[in-house]
């Protein structure tokens, strides 16, 4: 298994790589010399021409590549153009406002997929297991921003329950963090509960046709029983792979209700610095949602291993 | 010579075709899907002759109007009529949702079909490079990509294929490792046919039926990345009407006229709940395990 694992990690090494590759040539086809920005309104050309030399812009590309890459794995991921703040910085100040949200968003998806999924399944071909069905289609068909909206309608203006943007840290007040986060949090969830429900559905379909649980059945072992204790925890297993790699897509999901519900989160931060041009933020948060990404699939993997112990033989 | 290798598909193709035809007639909510996709393809197409006003033609008499009898829809914040820029929004959607999910299609199904039949180390750039590109989210990516072209409706459908290119490639690839050690294919191979001969002819029709309900959800998924791109102001420009930039003009409206906001977000959601029903219908048709 560890040599799996192993194996596993270095395989996302290319990948890194290439996803660096790929950032780098990004920022290089975006539009705009960010050095023009940099020489501010008077744009000396003495200025322009040390600003080219200080950045190695004069560099041919792989050059330049090595020389951000380098720097990178240092930790120095430039400075942005807009706030003249070390992207580093931005990202660690803006990286904890997304988890909040995306980790109230799976608390969200997990209490209202999970149990609809389990029901949908023990009531298959119902009434319920259609309406459960035709609801979680419905969550993976609503665009979340327009969910954003219809609700800020609905529970701000109208009745007034909740704050319709705004953020507060969850430290400094824990309860009014919660306020402003929960709408913005059940937004993002939607979309994630119902791909938990159908997955939890399938899951569960596939264990309940199993011989343990009809033995489980013929022992005279409460339903609830069978289905909660025997059924469940078995089905469990690709549950929790798929909650890892969703939690990943979260973190990208999270741009467009950041957005709406104005958080100053890791989504709003790169809708901003795509619109004011800002490269090395747009380059810095790219990478570091890849990074997130490959991370969280790894752990998918791993977590699948160590959950099955029948595919431990196997690899 | 052709010939010799078709006697060695298998022979029940036809009768799989009819089973398949038969099961996806028979499920009532691929056929909802299918009802609501052909209504929207009917209006966008028919937008040109429908009596509707001109969807950018502005009323200062006429701003912010609940819906009535002169305007079912409401008008928006400059008179214009929503019921007109919803029905030529939905020209938009759906020829962003087509047009971005071809440009997938036909960059990312030539890469899989190569990696999965050649492999080795053709197999090992293109599948690393899916892998480096399948790390970027789709979204994220595809607003990096839409704002390095440039804020256009063709812009944004470059960006949304591109991004949804890998996917094609990894589950085209895929299809095509299961598929090449087929007897007929191998067949194929022993009687001397050219690789692109075969992948054409004995490949690409037994990969087709997965990248179909895959193409079909991808629509799905690109309607609402178009929607969310003109929302974030990177896909349609004013004044031309889109529903995800319809959006982005609401929001700031919501206690004043909140109509602005209920229509273009319906209208998605409906578009895509069609698209996502006939993708799973397809699936399941497809699928031989459902019986």
């Amino acid at each position: 298994m560890y040599s799996y694992i192993g194996r596993r990690i270095l395989i996302t090494i290319p990948t890194l790589l290439l996803v660096s590759v790929f950032v780098f040539i990004l920022q290089k086809l975006l539009p705009g010399d960010p050095i023009l920005v940099l020489a501010g309104e008077e744009r000396d050309p003495e200025v322009i021409a040390f600003l080219r030399e200080k950045y190695r812009l004069n560099d041919p590309i792989p050059y330049q590549y090595f020389y951000w890459i380098s720097s990178v794995l240092q930790g120095d991921f430039g400075i942005s153009l807009r706030t003249n703040q070390p992207v580093l910085e931005l990202i660690k100040e803006k990286l904890p406002v997304t988890i909040q949200l995306a980790v109230m968003a799976m608390i969200i998806a997990f209490v209202i997929g999970i149990p609809t999924g389990i029901l949908s399944a023990i009531k298959k071909g119902t009434i319920t297991d259609y309406l459960a069905n035709i609801v979680a289609l419905s969550g993976l068909s609503v665009p979340n921003f327009w969910l954003g909206i219809m609700l800020i309608l609905l529970v701000s203006v109208n009745l007034g329950w909740l704050p319709a943007s705004g953020y507060q840290p969850l430290f400094e007040d824990p309860i009014k963090s919660l306020q402003t986060m929960i709408m913005p949090a059940f937004v993002l969830g939607t979309a994630l509960a119902a791909t938990l429900m159908r997955h939890t559905r399938s899951a569960m379909l596939g264990v309940l046709k199993a011989d343990y649980i009809r033995t489980a059945r013929a022992k005279g072992l409460f339903e609830s029983v069978v289905v909660l204790k025997h059924a469940f925890r078995n089905a469990l297993l690709p549950i929790v792979t798929l909650s890892a790699l969703l939690f990943g897509e979260l973190l990208a999901g999270a741009v467009l209700t950041e957005q709406i519900f104005t958080i100053p989160g890791f989504g709003k931060l790169i809708v901003d610095a795509v619109f004011n041009r800002d490269y090395a933020v747009v380059q810095g948060v790219v990478l570091c949602t890849a990074v997130g990404f490959i991370f969280m699939n790894l752990l998918a993997d791993v977590a699948y291993l160590v959950l099955n112990p029948r595919l431990r033989d196997q690899v | 010579m052709t010939s010799a290798v078709t006697t060695l598909k298998p022979e029940s193709t036809h009768r799989d075709e009819s089973r398949i035809w038969k099961k996806l007639k028979g499920n009532k909510s691929a056929a909802l899907g299918f009802i609501l996709v052909l209504f929207f393809v009917g209006i966008a197409v028919l937008a040109p002759i429908l009596p509707i006003d001109d969807p950018t033609g502005t009323s200062w008499s006429a701003i912010r109007k609940a819906p009535s009898d002169a305007y079912w829809f409401g008008t928006d914040e400059l008179g214009r009529d929503i019921l007109s820029r919803m029905i030529w929004g939905a020209q938009a959607s759906l020829l962003a949702g087509v047009v971005s999910v071809a440009i997938a299609v036909l960059i990312g199904v030539p890469f899989g079909l190569i990696a999965g039949y050649f492999g080795g180390w053709l197999d090992g750039i293109i599948s690393r490079a899916t892998d480096a590109l399948l790390a970027t989210p789709f979204l994220i990516l595809a607003i990096a990509l839409a704002a390095f072209l440039g804020p256009s409706l063709t812009n944004a459908m470059i960006a949304i294929g591109l991004s949804a290119m890998p996917i094609f490639v990894r589950l085209t690839r895929g299809q095509v490792l299961s598929v090449k050690t087929e007897d007929y294919v191998e067949g194929a191979r022993a009687i001397g046919l050219s690789h692109t001969l075969i992948i054409l002819r004995y490949i690409l029709p037994n990969v087709f039926a997965p990248i179909l309900v895959q193409a079909t959800l991808a629509v799905a998924t690109a309607i609402i990345a178009e929607a969310s791109l003109s929302f974030l102001g990177l896909g349609q420009q004013p004044p031309a009407p889109s529903w995800g930039s319809m959006l982005n003009v609401a929001k700031n409206f919501l206690s004043q006229a909140p109509w602005m906001a209920m229509w273009p977000g319906a209208a998605i959601f409906l578009v895509v709940l069609g698209f996502n029903l006939l993708g799973d219908g397809l699936r399941d048709a497809l699928d031989p395990r459902e019986t």
